[in-house]
């Protein structure tokens, strides 16, 4: 061949690897970007779900058993995703949310049972979120008066602004700042072999007794909750996916999925490096223990519970007011102005004012409300997990959307545990001595 | 309110699902499971009125 020949041969290659890179960088650029508009309910939701209540969960775990249960957390995630799954599909098929879809598939007795018991039992958590950012704050020396009128006031104006889109961008705002936690993990450079070494082969440090047996169930409760089902659906809905969507909205869970065993395995590293063998009653308290050992740890687990509280909280407000509005049939979007939807607005005010003035109240019994939380909560998830398989079986309503046997399969067996599970849990937490 | 409570009692009247045999044994262990938990949680308010 003459070398011209040769010459032109590697130009052509080169032009040909050059426009195939452009075409490979330019399709993932687009895929990033349907990501980017689709993702977000998925995601918040997720991470959402380590909220106050939950990094104590963790943080004690990881005092009480370093890094043992680590393996436990990470098998959540999976959990997690194949439940929150369903409620994209339910949502994005029949436009309903789930206190909606629950009226019209069951009828007003199971419909106002599941209101009801939602109300009350994110009312209940709300105070739970409070209760974590004023304790989180006061470390820094915020009296709890100014951080309940703070937040009230910021959750307000967030769902003021009039957009959904707004909403969420926010929210993923604070969703980044959960990532707090990976920085103060690193911090006291634990032991990469040990984490391994304990942490990711399944085992029961100290034996399989009650306690384990109760640290088990509450690290359930607080990666699975009903009010994250209702969040999701409403979330759905109001950002008007499509069926289309579904699998933008698959990896969109899954992605959250993935980022809140993130947190809780980091929290878990952090307190089992540096805590392990103390009693942690809150996430506030193993937060100045840090403190003592390194004045950043502790900093950032501090800011990342109050982050956690918030959260929560933004979402759970939200569930409620969603599962209102589709019930009484208000205008129940973000992307509603305050005149156009004053019962959505309304009651989101009513219920994050009251909560805030509860923690404020002197003698308010804090213990038993977080208490009554973990109860309330148990006699709502089966029937929200119950309703959303039947659902999600119903071939009238969910068409080719609708479970596949695999997917009952895992739904079923993941709704059987959590229930024999968490019923345990409520039950031991009202009788404490009852397996001793 | 009351009459807007009726008014959504009449617009759900009725199950919308297909009532298969799966549903219906699904929705009456529902009802079983939460009146157990009903059950226990008089039980707690009886042992915490008497002070046990």
């Amino acid at each position: 061949m003459p070398a011209y020949a040769a010459g032109s041969a590697r130009l052509k290659n080169g032009i040909s690897f050059v426009s195939r890179l452009y075409y490979v960088l330019r399709r993932g650029w687009k895929w990033f970007a349907i990501f980017l508009t689709v993702t977000g309910p998925g995601i918040i939701v997720m991470i959402a779900d380590n909220d106050a209540g939950g990094i104590t969960t963790y943080a004690a775990t990881g005092a009480k058993y370093g890094y043992g249960l680590l393996w436990f957390l990470v098998i959540l995630g999976p959990v997690a995703y194949v439940i929150q799954e369903m409620t994209v599909r339910l949502g994005a098929v029949t436009k309903r949310g789930h206190a909606e879809a629950i009226f019209d598939a069951f009828g007003p007795f199971w419909g106002w049972f599941s209101l009801t018991d939602l109300i009350l039992t994110d009312w209940l958590t709300l105070i739970t979120e409070f209760i974590g950012m004023t304790a989180a704050l006061s470390i820094f020396h915020v009296p709890p008066i100014l951080t309940v009128i703070v937040v009230s006031v910021i959750m307000f104006l967030m769902v003021l602004q009039g957009r959904y889109w707004t909403w969420e961008k926010i929210a993923f705002l604070f969703c980044l700042l959960n990532l707090v936690y990976i920085p103060g993990a690193i911090l006291v450079h634990p032991s990469v072999s040990d984490i391994i070494h304990s942490g990711v082969i399944p085992n029961f440090p100290g034996g399989f007794n009650n306690e384990m047996f109760f640290f088990l169930m509450a690290n359930i409760g607080t990666t699975i909750a009903p009010w994250m089902i209702f969040f999701q659906q409403s979330s759905v809905v109001d950002k008007s996916l499509k069926e289309r969507d579904i699998p933008w909205g698959r990896l969109d869970t899954a992605v959250g999925a993935f980022a809140t065993v993130l947190v809780a395995v980091f929290i878990i590293i952090t307190t089992g490096s540096v805590l392990k063998g103390t009693s942690v009653e809150d996430a506030a308290q193993a937060s100045i223990a840090l403190m003592g050992f390194n004045k950043w740890i502790g900093t950032f687990l501090a800011i990342g519970l109050f982050d956690a509280g918030f959260l929560g909280a933004i979402c759970i407000s939200l569930a409620s007011s969603w599962a209102f509005g589709e019930v009484f049939g208000w205008a129940h979007s973000l992307n509603n102005k305050i005149r156009e939807a004053p019962w959505f607005y309304g009651s989101y005010l009513i219920l994050v004012g009251t909560a805030g003035a509860v923690v404020l109240l002197p003698g308010a019994p804090l213990v038993l409300i977080t208490l009554f939380v973990q109860v309330i909560a148990t006699t709502l998830l089966p029937a929200a997990m119950v309703f959303l398989i039947l659902l999600l079986n119903d071939k009238e309503r969910m068409g080719e959307y609708r479970n596949t046997r695999l997917q009952n399969a895992l739904s079923v067996t993941v709704v059987i545990v959590i229930v024999a599970l968490s019923t345990m849990y409520a039950v031991t937490a009202l009788f404490p001595n009852l397996l001793k | 309110m009351m009459k807007r409570i009726r008014e959504i009692n009449r617009r759900y009247a009725g199950h919308h699902v297909t009532m298969t045999p799966a549903v219906k044994v699904a929705l009456l262990l529902l009802r079983i499971y939460l009146l157990a938990l009903v059950g226990i949680l008089v039980v707690k308010f009886v042992l915490i009125v008497s002070g046990k």
